[in-house]
């Protein structure tokens, strides 16, 4: 297959197919107990350099606990991907954590406006950004899951989009017409809560999956926090239950609350108050650090940061929300 | 005649694009807006799509982010983003709704950034998102923006989603899938579609109290006359009724000024 076209921005992650397969190969898949806890997890897992990928839809079911874990043990130098990250994007960049991201909508809260310190991280160069779409992201990760080299798709033709990404254009050999190849990504680390797992991290999820089963397929180091650990019987009663299976998990801790301030289908909706927070916070260094001191740096855990934010009292005012 | 402000006008003249029947995508605020009033009036059997996964919900309340939970409240399906656009892939989808900073002649938009310097932009945007996909995939493309000269430009600063390219079938020569691309242009001066062989944008109708200098001055190209021009529909009482009522309550998008 001749290349037609080939983005130049930089493909952060190899893309090694037979190379995960050996990994796999060697990862220990029996049926064992992974319980751990969220800083034994980060310690083990995330390293300075890392490629992280955070599960959910950026201001809906994402880890934050881990998340604040690795602002606040300040890791340095982690690739990200980027496919619709608000919240957790802003608390990476607040946090020095990111150099280098694969973009398909990264700076914004969606209707909420935009994030002056993740804007201007880009803006100064301090990010480099590959530039993809939302598809091509969640393209990249089934093929990472599926174990091939690359999956052909019809968005991203025509535009710089395209000339910023690291796709390539080439002649589909069977139909004889242009395609683009979207690489797979097999990020190093992927951060994903859910809500509810068991002990060998079986994982069921309500509601929209956006990408996470592929992610977790994909990764290859799985860590799940989960509102409530259950019994294995709890899946073997219904196993349609299981929205991500054990294989494809490393580590379980159990965060109840853990999503907040993000939403988390059927048990609380996002807290638009404290997000609201955290973007005027960010209008000035001062207040920024500030809002990471009082929020992060000072909390020894994401329970301290939860109780901080009104606790139980706040879940309840956001469950009603949610049930409105 | 009924009173009405222009952003009421400006969404009832989308919703007035929608089809019954047909599958559509959007996202957060004024295209969500759009798309309930006409679930609500003329298009009850209308399939509300959002790409983070949620399809044909009961849309009680607006959501604030394409993956909350009202997204599939009382929803057909809970799936994934895959999913999603391998339904756009496969042609199930009619209508997106499409937004961004910059828009030129042959409906293509930035999102991304403005400025030369792609690795120190004057200013960073979010990007595709799913736009690029929605734009490249779905038959139509509906963008509705406000109306002025920063954002209809003749030289968007990044091509982040495809409108009709370089012109007549550049989006076929490019790769894209055949027979779909940007529809129309909704704003608070007109609506637009594009020209069936230049594929340039072309004014169909004027609202009413608007002029043709009106919308060429706050327009950075030279637009087209459709040859029937006439004046945009004024909102029936029912649309006005339903849009305050049922749709916006709260006032979060039709009390809004235009900027």
């Amino acid at each position: 297959m001749d290349i037609i076209s080939k983005g130049k921005g930089e493909l952060f992650s190899p893309v090694e197919p037979f190379a995960f397969r050996e990994s796999r190969k060697n990862f220990n898949r029996g049926q064992r107990n992974k319980i751990s806890t969220v800083s034994e997890a980060v310690e083990k897992y995330v390293k300075n350099g890392s490629y992280l990928a955070s599960g959910g839809f950026g201001t809906n079911r994402i880890a934050t606990a881990l998340l604040h874990e690795v602002v606040r043990t300040r890791k340095k130098n982690l690739a990200f991907a980027g496919h619709t990250t608000t919240h957790d994007y802003e608390i990476l960049v607040a946090g020095g954590c990111i150099d280098r991201v694969d973009a398909a909508y990264i700076v914004g809260l969606e209707a909420r406006g935009l994030s002056t310190c993740a804007r201007k991280a880009h803006q100064n160069g301090e990010i480099q950004v590959t530039e993809w779409s939302n598809a091509a992201l969640a393209w990249r990760l089934a093929a990472g899951a599926r174990c091939i080299p690359f999956m052909p798709v019809y968005v991203l033709a025509g535009t710089d989009t395209f000339e910023y990404s690291a796709a390539i254009q080439t002649e589909c050999p069977f139909t004889k017409t242009k395609v683009t190849l979207v690489p797979a990504l097999n990020p190093d680390v992927a951060l994903i809560h859910v809500h509810r797992a068991d002990e060998m991290g079986n994982c069921e999820i309500e509601g929209i999956t956006v990408a996470d089963q592929d992610l977790a397929a994909a990764s290859k180091v799985t860590i799940i926090t989960c509102e409530e650990i259950v019994p294995t019987d709890y899946f073997r009663d219904n196993p349609s239950r299981t929205s991500i299976p054990w294989i494809n998990v490393d580590a379980v801790i159990e965060v109840k609350n853990g999503a907040y301030p993000a939403n988390m289908a059927g048990l609380y909706f996002s807290d638009e108050a404290h997000l609201a927070e955290w973007l005027n916070a960010e209008k000035t260094p001062e207040s920024l650090q500030e809002l990471l001191d009082k929020y992060i740096y000072d909390c020894k855990d994401f329970n301290e940061y939860f109780e901080k934010c009104g606790g139980q009292k706040r879940i309840m005012e956001l469950y009603e929300e949610e049930h409105e | 005649m009924n009173d009405y402000n222009p952003m009421e006008l400006m969404l009832i003249s989308a919703a007035r694009e929608l089809k019954d029947n047909s599958v559509i995508i959007v996202g957060t605020g004024a295209p969500c807006a759009a798309a309930m009033l006409a679930q609500q009036t003329h298009a009850p059997n209308m399939t509300i799509l959002f790409e983070a996964g949620g399809i044909g919900p009961e849309l009680k309340k607006m959501p604030i982010s394409v993956g909350d939970s009202r997204t599939f409240h009382r929803g057909l399906f809970a799936t994934s983003m895959d999913n999603i656009m391998a339904m756009l892939q496969r042609g199930e989808v009619d209508t997106a709704f499409i937004g961004g900073a910059q828009i030129d002649m042959y409906g293509n938009i930035n999102s991304t950034m403005i400025g030369k310097d792609h690795a120190r932009p004057k200013v960073r945007f979010p990007g595709s998102g799913g736009a690029n996909d929605l734009a490249s995939l779905c038959w139509k493309s509906i963008c509705m923006t406000v109306h002025n000269n920063k954002r209809f430009v003749e030289k968007i600063d990044f091509l982040t989603t495809p409108g009709h390219l370089g012109g007549p079938v550049a989006r076929e020569k490019a790769g894209l899938p055949p027979g779909c691309g940007p529809s129309k242009g909704v704003t608070n001066l007109c609506v637009m579609g594009f020209h069936p062989e230049s594929k340039r944008m072309m004014v169909e109708t004027i609202h009413p109290g608007v002029t043709r200098e009106d919308i060429q001055e706050n327009t950075g190209f030279e637009l087209l006359w459709s040859d029937d021009l006439t004046e945009t529909k004024v909102p029936y009482k029912e649309e006005l009724e339903i849009l305050r009522k049922k749709v916006d309550p709260e006032k979060l998008i039709i009390g809004r000024p235009i900027t």
